[in-house]
C-alpha cells in the first residue's frame, strides 16, 4: 500500500461534485505531481485529501491508516503539511512568527527545525524579522513551504509552490523541494508548470474536470505524445 | 439574511392573513379591557412604526444596508411640520432670516472652494483648503451668531424662533421625507461603496448630530424648550370643535356615546384613517417598484454583489438610491409623527426607541417583506407599549417572595427597564430561530 | 509671561483632559479593533459592556466602602475593577457560547454578526439599568488633586491655573500600563501570537492546528478587560451613565476606523486623535488669544463649536478619513 491513498474520492463544495472518482497516491519519500488545465480540480483535490472538503465517496489513507473522518488539524497532527495555493502566510507577522505558528502544535524545543528550514531556505534567516507581507512572491512561497515544515510532517502538500515566482527562483524551488524529498519525506505537489514538474516527479497525474485522465510516471507522461500536446503545448 | 431556505414557509398561503388577524385579536382584547381611546393610540403609533419599518426595511430587506441612525432621519423629518405649518414668528425673518440664508450661503461657497481647491491645486493643497475652511467658518460665524441671537431675542418665552411658513400641515409631510433625504445624499455619497460597517458608523454618527442640532438650534425649533401647538393635518378637526358641533352631538347621541368619549375617538379614527391611507399607498408603490425591473435588480444585487458589479450594475449607485429612499420614507413618517403629537420635543428622541426598535420591528416581521414590515411595527409597537405594564406586573410577581427592602423596592423602581431585555430577547430569538421572520420573503 | 500663561491655559483645559480623554476612547477602540480583527464583526455591544463594567465595579467599590476598605489616596474603584473584569468576562464568554458561536458556525455574514450584537446590546442596557439604574453616579474617592489649581498658581506666581486631577493621572497611568501589557501579550506570547495568526488569516490558523475556540474565548476576555478599564477610568474622570456609555460607541468606532479597524496601534492613534479633536474644538479659545495677542479684546468666546456638538467632530473626522483613507490612517483590515 502506498504511504499517502486517496482513492475514489468524489464531492465538491456545494450540490454539484467537483471531484468524480479521484485517485491519487504517494508513495514514501517519492514526489507525486498533479497537473491540468485551470479549474479542473486540482486544488479541490488537495483539500479533498487534507480533509478540507466533505466526501461523499473515497477514503483517504496515510501510512496505513484510514484518515477519511479527520479534521484537517488532526491531519496535522499525523503528519501531513499543507501549502494552500493562495493566502498561504500570516503577513503582518514577521517570518519568524510565521514559522512559529506552523510549529503550533509541538510542544517540543523546535528550534532545531527552525535552523534547518533556514538552512534549506537561507533567505528565510536574512528577513527573519520582517513581516511575511513585505517579501517577494518567491520568498512568500518559501516562507509558506518552511512554515509547513516545521510540524516535521511525513507527507507535504504543496499547491502551486511556483506560482508568480520568476524561472530562476522557481528552478530554486523545486531543488529545494527535491532535499526535502531526498530526507525522506513524500511530497504531493500541484503544478502549473508542467514541464518542469514532471521532470522531477516520480508519478504524475493528469486530473481534468475532476478525473483522472492520464497516470504515469512523471518520465512516462513526458514521453507520451498525446500528454505533451493537450497538457505541455507540444 | 445569510439563511434564505427554499420553499414557502410555515402556513403557505394563509399565513399573513392569519397573522393580520391575530394582530387586528390583539387589538380588540386591548380596546375590550382598556378602551377604544387607548386601543386606538396604539393603533396610530403602530400605523406610524409599520411605515418607519418599512423604510428601513427598503434599505435592509431589500439592499442590506446597515442604518443605525434612524433616529435622526425620524427627527430631521418632524422638524418638517415645524417649518411648513407653524405660525411665522413675527419679525423673526427681518431680524435675523436673511442672516441665516448668507451664513448658509457662506458655508456653501467655502465648501465648494474647497472642493475646488482639491481638485484644482498640486502644491500646497492641504494648506490652502484649510485655510479657505478657516477663514470660511470664522466669517460664517461673524454672520450667523448674531442673526441667531436676534431671532431668539424675539418673545424668547414663546417664540424665539423663526416660525414656519403657516401653510397646511399636510403640505409638511413631503417636507420631512425630502429633508431627510438630503441628509440621506451626504451620508450615502461618502459612505457607502465602502465596507458595509462603516455605513452603519456613519449612519450612527448623523444620527446623534441631526439629534443635536434639533435640541440646540433654538432658532430652528426652540431645540429643548419644544414647539407645540402644531396645527393637525386637514381632514382631522379638534375636540373641542367637534364639542361645540351640534351636528356632531347629534350623531354621537345616535350611537349613545357621550360627547367627550365620541370626539376623541372620531379624531384618532380619522388620524387612523389617514396614516392607513398612506401605508397603503406607501405598499401599494413598494410592491409595484419591487416587481419591476428595477426591483429584481435591486435583490440581484443584494444577493450577490459581486456578481452583479461583474454585471456591469452600477451597485454603490443603486445602494444611493435605495439609500435615499428608505431615509425619505422614514423621514415622512416623522412628520406624520409630529403631526399626530402636535408638538416637537427634541430631547425624546432616543436611539434605542427610534432606531433599535424599529430594526427589532424589521427583523421579526421578516426582513424584505413589505406586509412582514407593517406586521412587525404594529406588533412590536404594541409589545413595546405593553412591556411597560407588563414590566412591574412581572416584577411584583417576581419580588413576591421576597421580603420588603431596598432590593425589592429597587427591582420593581427598575421595572421598566425590563423591556429593553425583553427587546433584546426577541430580536435574538428570531434572529436565531426564526431568521427570515414571521413572514418570510418569498 | 503672557506666553506662559497662554501655554499653560491651553495645558489645562486642552491638552490634560484630552489626554485623559484620549486613553479612555483608545481603550475603548483597542476593543473594538480587537473584536473586529478576530471575530470579524463591529460589536455595537462595546458601550454597553463598558457600562456593564463600570456598573459592577461601582457595585463592588460600593460595597468595599461601606465595608471600609479604602485604597489610601487612590480611589477604590482600582480594587473594585478587577471584579469588574471578572464579571464582565463571564457575562461576555456566555454570551459568546449561548449567542454569537452558533453564527459562527454557520459562517454568518459580519453583518448579521453586527445585527445580533444590537440584540445583545439592548440586553446589556437593560440589565445594566436593572443593576444600577438610570441616574448620574459620582462614584471617585481618595485624594482629589494630583495638582491642584492653588498650589500651582502659588508655586508659579503665574495667573492661569494648572490642575491635573487624580483620576485624569490614573487614567493616563493605567492605560499606558494596559497598552504595554496588551502589546507585550500579542507581541511575545504564544496565546497572542496565535491571536495575531487568527486575525491575519483564519484558514492557515487553523491549519496550523490554533484551536479557535481558544482565541475566541481569549478575545473576549480581552475586549471584556479593556471596556471594563475604560469605562472604569471614564467614570472615575466624569460620572457614570447608562445611556453617555451608549454614546460612547460613536467615538470609540470613529477611533478604531480612523486608525484602521483590526489594527491595534490605529485605536491607540485615533483615539487621541478624536479627543484631541473634539476638546480643542468644543474649547473656548478666547483666553488664549487675549494672552497671545496683546488688546486683543474678542467679543465671542472663540469657540468654534459648542460642545452638544462633540459628536460632529468625531463624525467629520470619521467621514474625512472614509473620504481619503478608507482603510484608515494605519493599515487596517480591509475585509
Ligand atoms: N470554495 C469554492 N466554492 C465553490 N466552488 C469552488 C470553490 N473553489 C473552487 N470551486 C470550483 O471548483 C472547480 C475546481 O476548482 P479548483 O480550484 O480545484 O481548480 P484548479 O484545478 O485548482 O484550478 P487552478 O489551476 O486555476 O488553480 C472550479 O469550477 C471552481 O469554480
Ligand atoms: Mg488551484
Amino acid at each position: 500500500m502506498s504511504f499517502l491513498d486517496a482513492s475514489s474520492m468524489t464531492g465538491g463544495y456545494g450540490a454539484a461534485d467537483i471531484l468524480h472518482d479521484c485517485t491519487l497516491k504517494v508513495e514514501k519519500g517519492q514526489i507525486a505531481v498533479i497537473v491540468g488545465p485551470n479549474g479542473a480540480g486540482k486544488s479541490t483535490a488537495m483539500k479533498a485529501v487534507f480533509g478540507m472538503l466533505r466526501l461523499r465517496a473515497g477514503k483517504v489513507t496515510l501510512d496505513g491508516d484510514d484518515i477519511t473522518a479527520l479534521s484537517p488539524q488532526e491531519r496535522v497532527r499525523k503528519g501531513m503539511g499543507f501549502v494552500p495555493q493562495v493566502n498561504n502566510v500570516f503577513p503582518t507577522m514577521s517570518v519568524e512568527e510565521n514559522l512559529e505558528m506552523g510549529a503550533f502544535i509541538r510542544t517540543d524545543d523546535f528550534r532545531d527545525t527552525m535552523e534547518q528550514v533556514y538552512d534549506l531556505f537561507p533567505i528565510l534567516r536574512e528577513k527573519r524579522f520582517q513581516n511575511a507581507g513585505e517579501l517577494s512572491g518567491g520568498q512568500r512561497q518559501q516562507v509558506a513551504v518552511g512554515r509547513a515544515l516545521m510540524t516535521k510532517p511525513k507527507l507535504l502538500m504543496l499547491d502551486e509552490p511556483t506560482a508568480g515566482v520568476s524561472p530562476i527562483v522557481m528552478d530554486e524551488l523545486f531543488d529545494r523541494i527535491i532535499e526535502v524529498a531526498r530526507t525522506g519525506i513524500s511530497i504531493l505537489m500541484v503544478e502549473q508548470n508542467a514541464r518542469q514538474a514532471l521532470e522531477i516527479a516520480d508519478m504524475g497525474y493528469v486530473l481534468v474536470q475532476g478525473a483522472n485522465r492520464y497516470t504515469d510516471t512523471g518520465a512516462a507522461l513526458m514521453a507520451d505524445p498525446e500528454v505533451r500536446r493537450t497538457f505541455l503545448g507540444g | 439574511m445569510s439563511t434564505r431556505q427554499p420553499g414557502a414557509a410555515r402556513g403557505g398561503k394563509l399565513r399573513a392573513p392569519l397573522l393580520f388577524a391575530a394582530m387586528a385579536a390583539l387589538i380588540a382584547i386591548e380596546a375590550a379591557t382598556t378602551g377604544w381611546n387607548g386601543a386606538l393610540v396604539i393603533v396610530n403609533m403602530g400605523l406610524i412604526s409599520a411605515i418607519l419599518a418599512l423604510g428601513v426595511n427598503m434599505q435592509w430587506g431589500y439592499a442590506g444596508l446597515f442604518n443605525t441612525g434612524v433616529v435622526g432621519f425620524i427627527a430631521l423629518g418632524g422638524l418638517g411640520p415645524v417649518l411648513v405649518s407653524m405660525k411665522p414668528t413675527p419679525g423673526a425673518f427681518s431680524a435675523g432670516g436673511w442672516g441665516i440664508l448668507i451664513a448658509f450661503a457662506i458655508a456653501l461657497v467655502t465648501i465648494m472652494a474647497a472642493v475646488w481647491l482639491n481638485r484644482h491645486l498640486t502644491r500646497m493643497k492641504g494648506l490652502a483648503i484649510l485655510a479657505v475652511l478657516i477663514a470660511g467658518f470664522f466669517l460664517y460665524r461673524a454672520v450667523f451668531d448674531p442673526a441667531v441671537a436676534a431671532i431668539q431675542a424675539i418673545n424668547p418665552a414663546s417664540a424665539g424662533y423663526l416660525g414656519g411658513l403657516g401653510l397646511p400641515t399636510l403640505l409638511s409631510w413631503p417636507l420631512g421625507a425630502l429633508l431627510a433625504a438630503g441628509a440621506a445624499w451626504v451620508v450615502g455619497k461618502t459612505a457607502l461603496g465602502l465596507r458595509s460597517d462603516y455605513l452603519a458608523v456613519a449612519t450612527l454618527g448623523i444620527g446623534e448630530i441631526i439629534v443635536a442640532v434639533l435640541k440646540n438650534e433654538e432658532w430652528l425649533d426652540r431645540g429643548v424648550l419644544n414647539v407645540t401647538g402644531i396645527p393637525r393635518p386637514w381632514p382631522v378637526p379638534y375636540e373641542v370643535d367637534l364639542q361645540a358641533d351640534p351636528g356632531f352631538l347629534g350623531r354621537a347621541a345616535a350611537f349613545g356615546l357621550d360627547p367627550v368619549t365620541a370626539s376623541t375617538i372620531s379624531v384618532k379614527l380619522l388620524y387612523g384613517t389617514l396614516f392607513a391611507a398612506v401605508l397603503l399607498v406607501l405598499i401599494w408603490a413598494l410592491q409595484l417598484a419591487l416587481n419591476s425591473p428595477w426591483g429584481r435588480m435591486m435583490r440581484a444585487i443584494r444577493d450577490n454583489e459581486v456578481a452583479a458589479e461583474a454585471m456591469g450594475k452600477n451597485v454603490t449607485g443603486r445602494h444611493l438610491q435605495i439609500f435615499i429612499l428608505g431615509c425619505a420614507v422614514i423621514g415622512l413618517a416623522g412628520a406624520m409623527m409630529i403631526s399626530l403629537d402636535g408638538q416637537m420635543t427634541p430631547s425624546s428622541y432616543n436611539p434605542l426607541r427610534y432606531t433599535f426598535l424599529i430594526w427589532v420591528m424589521v427583523i421579526v416581521g421578516g426582513s424584505g417583506n413589505n406586509w412582514g414590515s407593517v406586521l412587525g411595527g404594529m406588533l412590536i409597537w404594541f409589545v413595546w407599549i405593553k412591556a411597560e405594564v407588563w414590566g412591574p406586573q412581572i416584577m411584583h410577581v417576581v419580588t413576591a417572595t421576597l421580603a420588603d427592602g431596598a432590593l425589592k423596592q429597587h427591582l420593581v423602581d427598575s421595572a421598566p427597564h425590563m423591556r429593553l431585555v425583553m427587546m433584546g430577547l426577541i430580536l435574538l430569538l428570531v434572529l436565531r430561530f426564526s431568521p427570515r421572520g414571521l413572514l418570510p420573503e418569498k | 509671561m503672557d506666553i506662559l500663561n497662554a501655554l499653560v491655559a491651553i495645558l489645562n483645559y486642552v491638552v490634560v483632559p484630552a489626554t485623559a480623554y484620549g486613553a479612555q476612547l483608545a481603550l475603548g477602540a483597542l476593543g473594538v479593533t480587537l473584536i473586529y480583527g478576530i471575530l470579524r464583526f463591529s460589536n455595537f455591544a462595546h458601550g454597553d459592556t463598558m457600562a456593564f463594567g463600570t456598573a459592577i465595579t461601582i457595585l463592588i467599590t460600593w460595597a468595599l466602602q461601606s465595608a471600609g476598605i479604602g485604597f489610601g489616596p487612590l480611589p477604590t474603584a482600582l480594587i473594585a475593577l478587577p471584579f469588574g473584569i471578572a464579571a464582565t468576562a463571564l457575562l461576555v464568554l456566555g454570551t459568546d457560547k449561548i449567542v454569537y458561536s452558533y453564527y459562527r458556525k454557520v459562517r454568518a455574514a459580519p453583518v448579521v454578526l453586527t445585527m445580533v450584537s444590537v440584540g445583545v446590546m439592548f440586553l446589556m442596557n437593560g440589565l445594566t439599568r436593572l443593576l444600577i439604574g438610570v441616574d448620574e453616579i459620582k462614584f471617585a474617592d481618595g485624594a482629589r488633586f494630583l495638582i491642584s489649581a492653588q498650589e500651582f498658581k502659588k508655586a508659579t506666581g503665574l495667573a492661569e491655573p494648572l490642575a491635573i486631577r487624580s483620576t485624569q493621572a490614573i487614567t493616563v497611568i493605567t492605560a499606558a500600563i494596559v497598552v504595554a501589557a496588551l502589546f507585550w501579550f500579542l507581541a511575545k506570547t504564544r496565546t497572542g501570537k496565535s491571536m495575531r495568526a487568527f486575525s491575519d488569516n483564519e484558514d492557515l490558523a487553523l491549519l496550523s492546528g490554533i484551536n479557535p475556540s481558544r482565541v475566541v474565548a481569549m478575545t473576549w476576555i480581552i475586549a471584556a478587560a479593556l471596556a471594563t478599564i475604560a469605562g472604569t477610568l471614564y467614570g472615575l474622570d466624569k460620572s457614570f451613565k447608562a445611556f453617555n456609555y451608549f454614546q460612547l460607541l460613536l467615538p470609540v468606532f470613529a477611533a478604531a476606523i480612523v486608525g484602521g479597524l483590526g489594527n491595534p496601534l490605529g485605536a491607540i492613534a485615533g483615539g487621541f486623535i478624536i479627543a484631541y479633536s473634539e476638546v480643542a474644538v468644543t474649547y473656548a479659545w478666547k483666553k488664549v488669544a487675549m494672552y497671545l495677542i496683546p488688546g486683543f479684546q474678542p467679543d465671542s468666546l472663540l469657540q468654534l463649536l459648542s460642545t452638544e456638538y462633540k459628536f460632529a467632530v468625531s463624525f467629520t473626522i470619521l467621514i474625512i478619513v472614509l473620504l481619503f483613507k478608507p482603510t484608515g490612517l494605519f493599515k487596517g483590515k480591509s475585509v
